[in-house]
């Protein structure tokens, strides 16, 4: 219990008065208060209303700049420039057509344009996206800028905006990668979850890394609010709000390598990757021709974009790193080898005899030169590329349990799908199955149902085939890794503006294949000795290489009297690999020719060694 | 209390109301003052800051809902609770709200900011609000312990002294309004605890001194007590300037905004003055502004007599307190709730300085709704004691 002096049973007459004085205080403060509202809100509220009316503010939006993206060592790939730009709004604008044309007229003068040119400008833009701003003129100056904001009467409807241009220092080196930054359009607006915050007229990411980052690379748009009086007579910034930069994006990338591997191709079309094997970390992916992405910075001209899409000049906007649809060469005769010695076919010792042809009913398959290899087992088979080798196992798998075999090993190991890799508008590519072709005979989009030929061609990557250069990788990496089909990635963490990390993004999950141990280190032996022994079909590449590879050349022929299609797939550094480059040259010609030096080239940025980047060395293996 | 065998004679009279029943013997109109005012926060939020995020109309009042759920709940919870007890605690509270401050420095000089918070994942807690309530626990048991000596100079000199501490502390965080309302509550409890009037004279001469040399002597002399907008906005009042990034125009600003409701108010869209920005923190310091423009001078006057009614509700508590403590306790709890709102309603109104007082329970700020709904759940607490005491001794029913 407490104290008795903390027993106060009755209120005393003190402490009454005190409550009186206190109560009494409160009601003059109230009485005081009623009669401030009383004053302002009663007696003078048409004044107060009056100067509420004519306070007005406008806002000029302020573009948050997006995030930087940089390489694993922090090279920055992609950055901001601050740009001025004109803009019109359509909500603002007059009403009538004849008013409008006058405020084209005075714009033209101020934006050097003729006025005829900016109704039409203005018009395309509010068609593509209604109800949002049309850019007049995105890289105004200050001048052009200031006249803008203090002549609003004259210029009804026509705004200003401080915006941010992306701006790719390295111009075409990586620019399949990064991707356009456009407005967002009403349909995309209908992904709240995709687009919370954005409102429109934002600038979100449309394609490529821009696009899969885009909610960690955009920022937050900022305003500044200027007052104006009734007249529209500027009178002061009232406030700003100061946008917020995105994010910046750290990607895998390797920038000397990528910069390597378009100049190794050197603007012929083809592709090349270099991933890592274990965690699907890409280092460098390129497509060629490329271009210069700074022209998708601004409003891009519809010739450009026409020359940027045209199959004469190479497609130059097209991925062919993960879009291409090639037939692979004997690149594919790894997964053949998998195929044949996971279903019993042969052993990695079976010996075959390669007389350098191969009957199959009325059609004989001939080896590259139609040179025999006499007999062999499989190592030898991948070193030399014996195709009579991998024919027999073509057409043996063709009857071996449900007839699928090659072609369920195929997509196993990555190929007919998409890897999943951090970049839209990936294609899937196709492994052919007798029931792709008997269906497509049935529509009679074809002249033969499947054969066993057929079979035959797909065991050493020719016929039908369609894949690209990174899922080839992962096929290769799985087997150098212990059997995980990795999925390929760029964006590796995410960083405030000074590099520190705010999110990693880690190794995504892996699917596990099982393929015996033995027949994965068969397979890499017959690697190792294409790139490394005598006779092997890339080995005159790498002779002086300090780095030793395992790699297979891949030779498709495509028929019709086009060129082949040079390819080649390395694992490096043996004996224990890291990495999987995989290059392809359209037009080529033998593997060895073209797809193996560039490999030689990307390997050497890769590891650093400055002194073999530039060299050429070019095979002389005439094999597929 | 004797524990007799079998029943006791206390049982025969009160068939103990069980746990369903003992939220009604909080005091109702009390209970209906408080939620009318969180009602009114909440819609008033939910009109000012609508369209303040893009893409997020919710992100505001959202928040505030959730700090006023959790407030509420902890009324209710507290109300139930012997206050009496807190009075033995009296020397961990304060050390508790001095060390809690002092935190705040320490963490302040960490990021070499002004801060006024410890940051947690969801919340950013400001310890001054807290020790707004733990300061009058505190000092209220410090004077219970002093009843009979409460005509001695040294009772008073110690109490301010106890109040001075902490108010200077945060006063150089910097967090001026929160400082005053620690020196109010130590004068409120002097007052209600029964101080001589000399006392409270000799304190008022002091207090004249020390605003005159912190404004005027001491800048004359080189010395800047206060930051320089601080005293700028505390004499803002008397001299309202033009300039936009003023705070005398802000207060401008906020007086065109009352003015414009008139009679019935302006309508949550048609309020340009808070919707264009022109009230500055319109959902915090100043959202009493955003009543007026908004919902006009009937809005005012509902949300005057909401507090109205509360104070009386507390000063009728304050009467019939079992005991001493609770008195005091009644006491300062009225005494801060008072001061803001009179200080945050008079700042909007341009006849108070601006202090960055909060208008408790009505501006948004997760600190400042919760201790203010805490130290409602004290008040309510001394009713329910006062209650159980009287109908145990047969003064007074339940209902």
């Amino acid at each position: 219990m407490y104290r008795d002096t903390d027993h106060r049973p009755a209120i005393t007459p003190q402490l009454a008065l005190r409550v009186a004085i206190l109560g009494g205080f409160a009601l003059v403060m109230f009485g005081v208060i009623f009669f401030r509202l009383w004053y302002l809100q009663i007696l003078s509220g048409d004044k107060y209303l009056a100067d509420a009316n004519n306070n007005r503010v406008r806002e000029i939006r302020v573009d948050a700049p997006r995030g930087k993206i940089v390489d694993r060592n922090g090279n920055v790939l992609v950055d901001n420039r601050p740009g001025r730009a004109i803009v019109v709004r359509p909500d603002k604008l007059p009403p009538d057509r004849k008013s409008r044309e006058m405020l084209y007229k005075r714009l033209s003068p101020v934006v050097g344009q003729p006025w005829r040119e900016i109704r039409k400008n203005v018009a395309t833009q509010l068609k593509a996206v209604p109800f949002s701003r049309a850019i007049v003129k995105q890289d105004a100056t200050q001048a052009q800028f200031s006249y803008v904001l203090e002549h609003q009467e004259q210029l009804a409807g026509v705004d200003v905006e401080r915006i941010f241009l992306r701006r790719y220092p390295h111009r075409s080196i990586g620019a399949h990668l990064f991707g356009t930054v456009g407005e967002v359009t009403s349909q995309e607006l209908k992904d709240k979850q995709r687009y919370r915050g954005v409102v429109q007229g934002d600038r979100v990411g449309q394609s490529g890394i821009e696009y899969s980052y885009d909610r960690y690379l955009r920022g937050q748009d900022g305003a500044d609010r200027v007052q104006v009086d009734s007249t529209g007579t500027l009178r002061g910034t009232l406030a700003e709000r100061n946008p917020v930069q995105g994010h910046q994006l750290r990607l895998s990338l390797d920038f000397n390598t990528q910069r390597i591997g378009q100049a190794a191709l050197n603007g012929r079309r083809g592709a090349f990757v270099v991933m890592d094997i274990k965690t699907g970390e890409v280092r460098a992916l390129g497509s060629s021709p490329s271009f210069d992405p700074n022209i998708f910075a601004k409003v891009i001209k519809k010739k450009d974009y026409d020359a940027l899409t045209s199959a004469a000049n190479g497609s130059p906007l097209s991925n062919r790193a993960i879009q291409g649809l090639y037939p692979t060469g004997s690149t594919f005769k790894l997964i053949t080898s998998v195929a044949a010695l996971q279903s019993g076919v042969i052993t990695p010792d079976t010996p075959q005899y390669d007389p350098g042809f191969f009957k199959l009913g009325p059609t004989t398959f001939y080896n590259a030169g139609k040179t025999g290899h006499g007999t062999l087992a499989l190592r030898d088979a991948i070193k030399v590329s014996s195709d009579v080798f991998f024919y027999k196992l073509g057409a043996e798998l063709n009857n071996v349990g449900n007839g699928h075999v090659l072609q369920s090993w195929a997509r196993k190991l990555g190929l007919g799908h998409s890897t999943g890799i951090d970049l839209p508008a990936e294609q899937s590519g196709l492994v052919p199955s007798p029931e792709w072709r008997d269906r497509l005979f049935k529509k009679k989009l074809t002249d033969r149902p499947w054969s066993a030929g057929d079979n035959v061609n797909l065991a050493v990557g020719q016929g039908d085939l369609q894949a690209d250069p990174l899922q080839m990788a992962v096929a290769y990496a799985s087997i150098a890794n212990g059997g995980y089909i990795v999925r390929p990635h760029l964006g590796m963490r995410i960083e405030d503006s000074e590099g520190r990390a705010i999110q990693e993004f880690g190794t995504p999950t892996r699917r596990r294949v099982s393929v015996r141990p033995e027949f994965r280190q068969a397979i890499l032996d017959g690697l190792f000795m294409a790139a490394n022994q005598p006779g092997g079909t890339s080995a005159d590449v790498f002779k002086d290489f300090p780095i030793k590879v395992a790699g297979k050349t891949g030779t498709a022929e495509k028929g019709l009297g086009r060129p082949d299609q040079s390819w080649y797939i390395g694992l490096a550094p043996y004996p224990n690999p890291r990495y999987v480059v995989a290059v392809t040259d359209e037009q080529g010609g033998f593997g060895a020719e073209t797809a193996a030096p560039d490999a030689r080239r990307i390997l050497a940025a890769l590891f650093g060694i400055r002194s073999q980047e530039n060299k050429v060395v070019k095979g002389a293996s005439r094999t597929r | 209390m004797q524990a007799g065998l079998g029943t006791t004679v206390r049982d025969f009279r009160e068939p103990g109301p069980g746990p369903g029943l003992r939220l009604l013997r909080q005091d109702p109109l009390l209970l209906l003052a408080t939620l009318g005012i969180v009602g009114a926060s909440i819609y008033t939020i939910w009109t000012a800051t609508n369209t303040d995020i893009p893409g997020d109309p919710t992100y505001y009042v959202l928040r505030q809902s959730l700090y006023a759920g959790v407030g509420l709940l902890l009324m209710f919870v507290i109300a139930n609770f012997d206050y009496s007890r807190l009075r033995e605690w009296r020397i961990g509270i304060y050390t508790t709200m001095i060390a809690s401050i002092v935190i705040v420095f320490a963490l302040a000089g960490a990021t070499r900011g002004s801060k006024r918070w410890i940051s947690f994942p969801f919340f950013n807690f400001q310890p001054s609000e807290l020790g707004k309530l733990l300061l009058i626990l505190a000092l209220a048991g410090f004077l219970v312990d002093r009843t009979r000596r409460m005509s001695d100079r040294d009772t008073t000199r110690r109490i301010m002294l106890l109040a001075l501490l902490p108010a200077i502390l945060v006063i150089a965080q910097p967090d001026l309004g929160s400082g005053l309302v620690y020196i109010t509550i130590a004068c409120a409890l002097l007052f209600v605890a029964g101080t001589k009037w000399t006392h409270f004279a000799v304190l008022g001469f002091l207090g004249a001194a020390a605003v005159t040399i912190v404004l005027v002597a001491a800048p004359a002399a080189g010395v800047h007590v206060l930051k320089d907008y601080q005293v700028q906005r505390l004499t803002a009042f008397i001299n309202p300037s033009h300039d936009p990034r003023d705070q005398g125009y802000q207060l401008n600003q906020s007086i065109t905004a009352i003015g414009s409701g008139e009679k019935t108010g302006r309508g949550p869209e048609g309020a340009t003055q808070t919707k264009l920005d022109f009230i500055p923190e319109h959902h915090t310091d100043f959202i009493f502004s955003v009543v007026g423009e908004e919902f006009g001078f009937v809005g005012c006057a509902f949300v005057l007599s909401l507090y109205a009614l509360l104070i009386w509700r507390g000063l009728r508590i304050l009467t019939t307190s079992k005991n001493l403590y609770g008195s005091l306790l009644a006491g300062g709890i009225l005494a801060m709730i008072m001061f803001q709102l009179f200080v945050n309603v008079g700042m909007t109104l341009g006849i108070m300085p601006i202090t960055g007082v909060p208008l408790p329970l009505m501006s948004y700020g997760g600190s400042s709704v919760l201790v203010t709904l805490l130290c409602l759940g004290v008040l309510q607490a001394v009713h329910v004691q006062a209650r159980e005491t009287a109908v145990s001794k047969g003064r007074g029913s339940l209902l």
